[in-house]
């Protein structure tokens, strides 16, 4: 009895890629998935409104001499990153709380780490796909307010003045970037819904924040920031785009606090981003 | 196959979940075209081909894959490896046929050779007509066939199926099984079938390797485990003193003897004498001999052996 359904099944003679590159091939799958969705599209230019608006600030203060007192400088870039943290958080949640949450539902895991990839790879490529939408709402478009401020001004007068913006913008929303993104895949990893994750997420960020909030009000001490996610990046920006700040937070503290999240987000994801889970 | 040289080789491994040990001390060897992978359920199968593809880690013992150690070379070793797992596992929000070809481009294949793969794959395995519905709308045997075609796409030279015919109706799984046999038997891929169904891994394999409890209880060629130094007789008594103490009897004289229904026996008669040594022992013992027909050894005559169950 010769195979009801043979098609020709045939050997395959042609090339293939060494091991290393899957992380690419998840990355761009995802981040094809999400620009699918009109929603997320729809998140992305209501994130972009705030450039607009910043395009126009620049472009006021240098034709307009009576808006010259909206010359842009540090203080402002440092503000434009500041205000796009609202949509770096729900461009956190809607493109990162399913990331290995949905994998893990559909038992996935262990279909992409029986394929020559580890779980470093699968790990990268799904960090990828949350930090490329992230960068693109922060860095971005922070860079291109750099660049729209030499284009409108016609000088380099400003970036040469400012040389250590370019460097600042770019640090710190990597920072950021990579403090957030990690801090959802290990949250993903820990749920099979994707839809807990984001409550997780919320109540990670509200309430660190909430606490230092209360601790603050007690001791009006905001050395204690480090409590708090958002205060420690917030502490670490305005170190690095050299501008005054509102917390007595130490900037070394602030950054022990970001890379101990970081270090228990690897933890767990070491945990449980496996093939197989053991219930011991 | 020409080529029978083990592609699966495990030494001494142990694999330990806590205090509990599921595989203990299993050394075996898999031969190059289908061999089973036969157990109850719990005997250690599953653990056994996650250990192989670096799932988990042994305590102890060493396992090598197409000639690569399992330990150092895990990525080159899943290269040449196909998985097929025995629980309902896709990629989300895709569908099937964008499903393989991400397989297999995970697994190395350029982005349009793997499409090309991913259609051809989905014919063999009769989803041809259903392959641009998403894989969460797919019915269990649907789900089935795509694993199987998503463990097939890079081409690998051996696969691992795990419990393949899981939730298939009769028509389905007599399919999935004609399809396990063509690729070991006329496609050249390297198979091994995790199963406790004894039917399907005696259909579709050549060797078999039957564990238990965590051990290797027997293994080696279907054919020579099925063939006894002896001979199996089916025989039905009237023993006055009923069938029970006759088959105590018969074992009393060294016989493997098992009772099927209230006076019908399935008896082994080691060597040469066959049929005479029965009636022999049945005239001693008073015994009318109603029926005798030499039975032919089937593999699960070898399972209940190796495992221990009558």
């Amino acid at each position: 009895m010769s195979p009801i359904h043979d098609q020709g099944y045939r050997r395959y003679g042609g090339q293939r890629t060494p091991p290393g590159r899957a992380w690419s091939v998840i990355a761009k799958a995802g981040i094809r998935t999400l620009l699918a969705k009109r929603a997320f599209i729809g998140l992305l230019i209501m994130a972009w409104l705030p450039f607009v608006v910043r395009t126009v600030q620049i472009y006021a203060a240098t034709s307009l001499p009576q808006a010259a007192f909206l010359a842009p400088d540090a203080r402002m870039f440092r503000q434009f990153l500041e205000q796009q943290e609202v949509f770096l958080f729900f461009i956190t949640i809607y493109a990162g709380a399913g990331l290995i949450a949905t994998d893990r539902r559909a038992n996935a895991l262990q279909i992409y780490l029986s394929k020559p990839l580890s779980r470093v790879e699968y790990i990268f490529g799904k960090f990828t796909i949350l930090a490329a939408f992230l960068l693109l709402v922060t860095w971005v478009p922070a860079v291109f307010l750099l660049i729209i401020q030499i284009v409108i001004s016609g000088s380099f007068k400003f970036f040469i003045d400012n040389l250590f913006l370019f460097p600042a913008i770019t640090i710190f929303s990597f920072i950021q970037v990579a403090a957030v993104a990690f801090a959802m895949l290990a949250l993903s990893s820990l749920s099979n819904s994707s839809r807990y994750v984001g409550i997780l997420y919320t109540a990670l960020i509200f309430f660190s924040q909430a606490l230092y909030g209360i601790v603050y009000a007690i001791t009006r001490d905001s050395r204690l920031g480090w409590i708090s996610i958002a205060a420690d990046l917030n502490r670490i920006g305005d170190a690095i785009f050299n501008v005054p700040t509102r917390f007595a937070l130490s900037v070394p503290l602030a950054a022990i606090a970001v890379v101990a999240l970081m270090a228990a987000s690897a933890l767990v994801l070491e945990k449980r981003v496996r093939g197989v889970e053991v219930v011991a | 196959m020409a080529d029978r040289d083990p592609v699966v080789t495990l030494d001494a491994v142990t694999v330990a979940y806590g205090a509990q040990r599921a595989l203990q001390d299993v050394s075996a060897a898999f031969a190059a075209g289908a061999v089973g992978l036969l157990g109850p359920n719990g005997a250690g199968k599953s653990t056994m081909i996650k250990a192989l593809l670096g799932f988990i880690v042994p305590t102890a013992g060493r396992m090598r894959v197409l000639g690569r150690d399992v330990a150092s070379q895990p990525l080159d070793i899943r290269a040449h490896v196909g998985y097929m797992p025995e629980n309902d596992a896709h990629i989300p929000g895709m569908n099937a046929v964008t499903f393989v070809a991400y397989c297999g481009e995970l697994a190395g294949l350029p982005s349009a050779d793997a499409m090309q793969r991913a259609h051809e794959v989905l014919f063999y395995v009769g989803l041809g007509e259903a392959r641009y519905r998403t894989v969460e709308t797919y019915s269990t045997g649907m789900k089935q066939r795509i694993k199987l075609a998503q463990a097939l796409v890079h081409d690998p030279d051996l696969v691992f199926l795990d419990e393949p015919t899981n939730g298939m109706d009769p028509k389905g799984r007599d399919e999935m099984l004609e399809l396990v046999r063509d690729l070991s038997h006329n496609k050249g891929v390297n198979v091994i079938v995790s199963s406790h169904l004894l039917p399907d891994v005696e259909y579709t394999c050549d060797d078999v390797v039957v564990i238990d409890k965590g051990r290797v209880a027997t293994s080696g060629p279907i054919a020579s485990l099925k063939q006894p130094r002896g001979q199996v007789f089916e025989l039905r008594v009237k023993a006055p003193e009923g069938t029970e103490w006759f088959v105590e009897r018969l074992r009393g004289a060294g016989l493997d003897c098992t009772a099927t229904e209230e006076d019908v026996m399935r008896v082994f008669v080691p060597g040469e004498a066959g049929a005479r040594e029965l009636f022999a022992l049945a005239a001693s013992a008073h015994v009318q001999v109603r029926h005798l027909r030499p039975s032919v050894p089937t593999l699960e005559d070898v399972f209940a052996k190796a495992v221990g169950v009558e």
